[in-house]
């Protein structure tokens, strides 16, 4: 058995030679890598996943099932919610077809592993921008929602303010930055806690309504989606403090500029709409408008570079009609009348009402 | 402890004793065992009394009732359902004309197939998802097995036959259930929305029916005394067996993809298929390993001294005999290979175990239904893996494998 | 097999294409090159991709900061220390639950065994039963039930179960009051080591000294004995007691003190323990019933009792056939400790998981995870094959 077993042994030892010696091999590729590059004529643009998408017909975003207004399923088992409905978004303006997607659920852990790969074509399913995540993973387009993180705990544990967090137990979600800023709020404030995570958010909160931990830490938004799907929302509070910022941005994988653009684009254009005050409902006799950003913004007059893109002149406004403008996606979820729950728009809303919502002109 | 007491199974005697004789001689055979009945009965009751109670009044079935279909196929889309009854259809045909031809166990397969479709064909209660239609087909294809069985029953029809039929057929149902682009009939659906004991079903078989040859390969190829293809292929199944499935369903997950060209896309399932495979192969490779070496030399050397060329000799003299020795330990590996499909819930594909998960969390008030969610799954992966263990030990005792080891 | 029989039938007339030969030498080329071509062909492709994303495969990242907790860590840590730190807790967290899932199931499992093949049908049949339930039902899924039907549904702190001990259970874990060394424990702790060392020498030549010379010479008292007067000793050399008792108490928001196990590791603890005793129960039962039956009647008649066939007849020649599959069960449960992420419990894989995700890394972490796994299978492989050939070669 050991005979055998020994060239394994022998694979396993050079093969940590070779991984201890990383540094040094990695050096070589970089030189040959750079002499490859020289070869390949600077002014192609690289267009490998547009072309992709274009191909499939269909594109492929990371979301999730599991989040009540972001990601999650009907009744019907249908993939809704705010991050599917900028996916939707995406899909409308480059086919015209709103239907034309594809949602692989992602845990939170496999959200950096899918965007380096390029297994999906769009990543939208709350991810927060970080600077690290922003080189290493994919390129961020803009953000869509403003979040920040807070905590919940029970009226039952008797804690009022964060001064009393010490020593306790904190459920959280692996994987995420939520679990970095916890780590570094209760190092600033020099308290103890025990954090109990656990890779799938339900099983974050199921573990927290049992009462394993004390308190629960996550994105406000999702805390107060959270909340509203609990037994008991009232025995719970969400704590009036934010301790991070969180702007959930859709984001796509390195390399394809004019992907990149294009699902900018398309987020401008919603943000656009809702300030010039196009909806779902209005996009067809808003072509005829008078005011000539609306008419640039749905392709009725000049080229905001459609062309350039590979687009439809009225891509923009087959989104719109798909999906509505950002007030719309907002309010559908999580308006005063939102199918998921409610929160209040704050820095949500657009510029010119005091949020921080705010997109470059369509022209 | 009375057990301590050495005894190799009592085999059966030929007539039954009276009632009180075999009490006495298997519950109060000594002091040490009377004391062990008198602790062990009230408990053993109790535990059954409560735990029958509890399913008939404490649980609250909805969790299981409310959504068939979801565990069954999951997300995919309740329009197209007709083609996953094709699908099943055909096998179910295929199973029937199996009968027709062999008999023995399949047999036991298709009446036990056609009590469940006849028993759901005919369950006396109101379901949105149990309509007229449902209940036709269920009782079509109980129509469907006899149909295949008198079909098999043709003399003219060979085996040979059939075994292209089963070729065939699987094929044919992924091609209904994957459909086309651009077709308006066989409309693409997605492998993101297969689900439920459909992905169950195919990772455990495409696994069971790809690993299985790999794993032949395998075996050889270790064997052989070719020193490169015997080192590429010891290393390739130590390796997979040393490490845990979850890292190889992870490695194809996740790794792969940087490791082929970008443009290539390969689908999230296959990708799991892929993964399950290798693993099942190498364990695969090392039982029929073992059954190889099981073969006496001198078969070899009486086939070689008929005339047999190598190929002919492990064709028809070494594998035979190889796979025969090692039957239990290949349905086995089968077996697991079925239970281990549950892992793909990790790297995010809706199997049965991840519906089951899904519905737990898609409604607050479910989440204090998890017992009910989780025996109902343990319970169905149970019965199958029971199933398969007990045909397994009818193959053997058909094929004598137990008498000659 | 291909073997051997070419030299036989080798003439010089044999055109080279049907010279075994040269065939031989052609598939191990050609296989040789198709399997190197691929890997190479694969590793370019990431070479490739690697470039354009910008992604770095070096291992530096270790020393940084990981940035992430870890629940309950066996050894000092808390997340400002680094990512290496933080992957040698998953390790020790891996080989925590290894050795006690591996002592759990071989007792388990051999009690098991033993009730299988007891001569009280009831007994017998409780034990099938166990078996069967957890042969044929999926790991992953028992260990849901353990935790999210179990574990997770033990009353809160406040309402915390009291045994006496006192040992504490609840949703946060079992506290158990533990004895604990002291400042002044230094002459007890090395009376001990003492202690066992010399009952070892004493064993090793009582034992050889009987085998020689036939006498009966208690070695096994006579140890026994020593390892249980030297900690005596040890503890009166002790200008206090060496040791000091743990009580767990409720403080705050949780029980502080005592030896404390979290639920998730108990639910991976008694999952993985239970489900691998099922199988070694079978594989126990099979080892005892390859003992020959006269073997154990020939003990009985010349006047042996039950106990001493079983420890010096039956077991001894069962060990021959239980060790092998005893191995992979133990190998099986090593790997299968990485089904803890379901559970929250951080062990290498989860640990790994979580650093692909917050350092980005994911190829130089997961050949990391997968390294670490094979060489610990390996390793225990190699080790345990040791100890058979030695069981092996004794008994023959």
């Amino acid at each position: 058995m050991f005979r055998k077993t020994l060239p394994v042994i022998a694979v396993l030892i050079v093969l940590s030679v070779i991984m201890a010696a990383c540094g040094g091999v990695e050096t070589v590729t970089v030189v040959e890598t750079v002499i490859v590059e020289k070869e390949v004529p600077a002014a192609a643009v690289e267009t490998e996943i547009f072309d992709r998408v274009l191909a499939r017909g269909k594109v492929v975003c990371g979301g999730r099932t599991d989040l009540t207004g972001f990601g999650y399923l009907d009744a019907d088992g249908n993939n809704i919610g705010f991050d599917i409905d900028l996916c939707r978004a995406v899909a409308a303006a480059v086919f015209g077809d709103p239907n034309a997607i594809e949602v692989v659920p992602l845990t939170a852990a496999d959200r950096g592993p899918s965007l380096q790969t390029a297994e999906v074509d769009l990543l939208s399913r709350n991810v927060t921008w970080t600077a690290s995540r922003d080189s290493q993973w994919g390129n961020f387009t803009t953000v869509m929602f403003y979040d920040g993180q807070g905590f919940m705990i029970s009226k039952a544990s008797g804690i009022t303010s964060t001064d009393e967090f010490d020593g306790a137990t904190v459920c959280v979600t692996t994987g995420t930055t939520t679990e970095q800023n916890l780590a570094d709020f209760f190092r600033q404030n020099g308290m103890t806690y025990e954090a109990v995570s656990f890779e799938e958010t339900a099983a974050v909160y199921s573990a927290y309504e049992e009462g394993r931990c004390d308190i629960t830490t996550s994105d406000k938004s999702q805390l107060a989606s959270v909340r509203s799907g609990f037994a008991a929302p009232d025995d719970h509070i969400i704590l009036d403090i934010t301790i991070s910022k969180e702007p959930l941005t859709p984001a796509v994988p390195h390399g394809d500029d004019v992907w990149f653009d294009i699902v900018k684009m398309v987020m401008y254009g919603l943000v656009n709409a809702e300030e010039l005050g196009v909806t779902q409902a209005n996009v067809e006799e808003m072509k005829s408008s008078e005011n000539i950003n609306t008419l640039r913004l749905l392709g009725q007059e000049g080229d905001w570079g459609y062309t350039d893109l590979g687009l439809d002149a009225t891509a923009l406004a087959q989104a719109i009609s798909a999906v509505g403008n950002y007030g719309e996606i907002y309010n559908r979820y999580m308006g005063p009348e939102g199918i998921a729950f409610t929160l209040p728009r704050g820095p949500n809303d657009l510029w010119s009402n005091g949020g921080l919502i705010y997109a470059p002109p369509v022209k | 402890m009375a057990a301590t007491e050495v005894v190799q199974e009592t085999k059966r005697p030929p007539q039954p004793p009276g009632l009180l004789k075999w009490i006495r001689d298997n519950l109060f055979s000594s002091w040490g065992n009377t004391l062990l009945t008198i602790v062990l009965l009230p408990i053993t009751v109790f535990i059954l009394f409560s735990s029958i109670r509890w399913m008939f009044v404490g649980a609250d079935w909805r969790v299981v009732t409310q959504f068939p279909l979801l565990y069954t196929v999951g997300q995919y889309p309740r329009d197209e359902i007709w083609r996953v009854g094709i699908g099943l259809s055909l096998i179910i045909f295929m199973l029937g004309a199996s009968w027709g031809k062999w008999g023995g166990l399949l047999r036991s397969i298709s009446i036990a197939f056609s009590i469940v479709f006849g028993v759901f064909a005919l369950l006396p209660v109101q379901h949105p998802e149990l309509d007229l239609g449902m209940r036709l087909y269920l009782g079509a294809n109980v129509l469907l097995i006899l149909v295949g069985y008198w079909i098999g029953r043709i003399q003219y029809l060979k085996g040979g036959h059939i075994v292209i039929g089963w070729s065939i057929t699987p094929i044919l149902a992924i091609l209904f259930l994957s459909g086309f682009e651009n077709s308006s009939t066989l409309p693409a659906v997605g492998t993101t929305l297969w689900g439920g004991l459909l992905v169950t079903f195919l990772l455990a078989a495409g696994g069971i029916v790809l690993s299985f040859p790999i794993g032949i390969a395998l075996a050889l190829g270790r064997r052989s005394s070719l020193p490169v293809v015997s080192a590429f292929s010891t290393i390739f199944i130590e390796a997979i067996r040393g490490v845990p499935l979850i890292t190889i369903l992870f490695m194809f997950s996740i790794i792969l993809a940087l490791f082929l060209p970008s443009e290539s896309r390969i689908d999230r399932l296959v990708r799991s298929l892929m993964a399950v495979t290798f693993f099942s192969a190498a364990y695969s490779a090392e039982n029929v390993r073992g059954g190889l070496q099981a073969v006496p030399h001198g078969q070899i050397e009486a086939a070689k001294a008929v005339g047999m060329s190598n190929f002919q000799t492990m064709l028809f003299i070494t594998m035979p005999q190889a796979l025969r020795a090692v039957l239990p330990a290949i349905v086995g590996q089968f077996i697991s290979l079925f239970k281990d499909t549950t892992l793909v819930v990790i790297v995010g594909i809706n199997d049965f175990l991840g519906i089951g998960r899904s519905i737990i969390n898609s409604d607050p008030e479910f989440m204090q239904l998890q017992v009910e969610v989780y025996l109902f799954i343990a319970v169905v992966y149970w019965i199958f893996c029971y199933l398969m263990s007990l045909a397994s030990r009818r193959l053997e005792a058909a094929m004598g494998v137990s008498s000659r080891l | 097999m291909t073997t051997n029989q070419s030299s036989i039938q080798h003439k010089s007339d044999i055109p080279f294409y049907r010279d075994e030969r040269v065939l031989q030498i052609i598939a191990q080329v050609v296989s040789a090159v198709l399997i190197i071509g691929a890997v190479i062909w694969a590793i370019m492709n990431f070479l490739k991709a690697a470039e354009a994303r910008g992604m770095t495969l070096t291992l530096g990242f270790l020393k940084e900061a990981a940035g992430f907790p870890i629940s309950n860590p066996p050894i000092d840590y808390d997340p400002s220390m680094s990512f290496g730190r933080a992957f040698l807790v998953g390790l020790v967290n891996t080989l925590r639950v290894s050795v006690f899932g591996v002592i759990g199931a071989t007792i388990l499992g051999t009690l098991l065994a033993l009730a299988r093949l007891s001569t009280n049908w009831l007994l017998s049949r409780i034990a099938l039963a166990y078996i069967e339930f957890h042969r044929n039902i999926p790991l992953l899924v028992l260990l849901f039930i353990w935790y999210f039907t179990v574990f997770a549904k033990l009353p809160k702190v406040q309402e915390s179960i009291a045994w006496p001990g006192p040992v504490y259970v609840n949703l946060r874990g079992f506290y158990i009051t533990w004895p604990r060394l002291t400042e002044t424990s230094q002459p007890f702790v090395i009376s001990i080591g003492i202690g066992i060392l010399l009952a070892i020498i004493v064993y090793v030549i009582l034992r050889r000294r009987r085998e020689i010379a036939g006498k009966e010479t208690h070695y096994s008292r006579i140890s026994l004995g020593i390892v249980m007067i030297f900690p005596l000793i040890g503890w009166f050399l002790c200008t206090g007691s060496p040791l000091w008792l743990d009580v767990p108490i409720l403080e705050g928001f949780n029980f502080r003190g005592g030896l404390r196990f979290t639920p998730e590791f108990a639910a991976l603890f008694v999952g993985l323990t239970m489900y691998t005793a099922a199988f070694i129960a079978e594989v126990v039962r099979a080892g005892i019933q390859a003992v020959d039956r006269g073997q154990v009647e020939a003990a009985r008649a010349v006047g042996l009792s039950t106990g001493q066939v079983l420890s010096l007849v039956v077991m001894p020649q069962a060990l021959r056939v239980i060790i092998p599959p005893m191995i992979s069960q133990y190998l099986n449960l090593t790997k299968n400790s990485s089904l803890a992420l379901a559970v929250g419990f951080q062990e290498v894989f989860s640990v790994g998981k979580i650093t692909i995700n917050q350092a980005g890394r994911a190829v130089p972490v997961f050949a990391l995870v997968m390294v670490t796994y094979l060489t610990m299978s390996l390793l225990t492989s190699f080790v345990l094959n040791l100890y058979n050939r030695r069981i092996q070669f004794v008994m023959r």
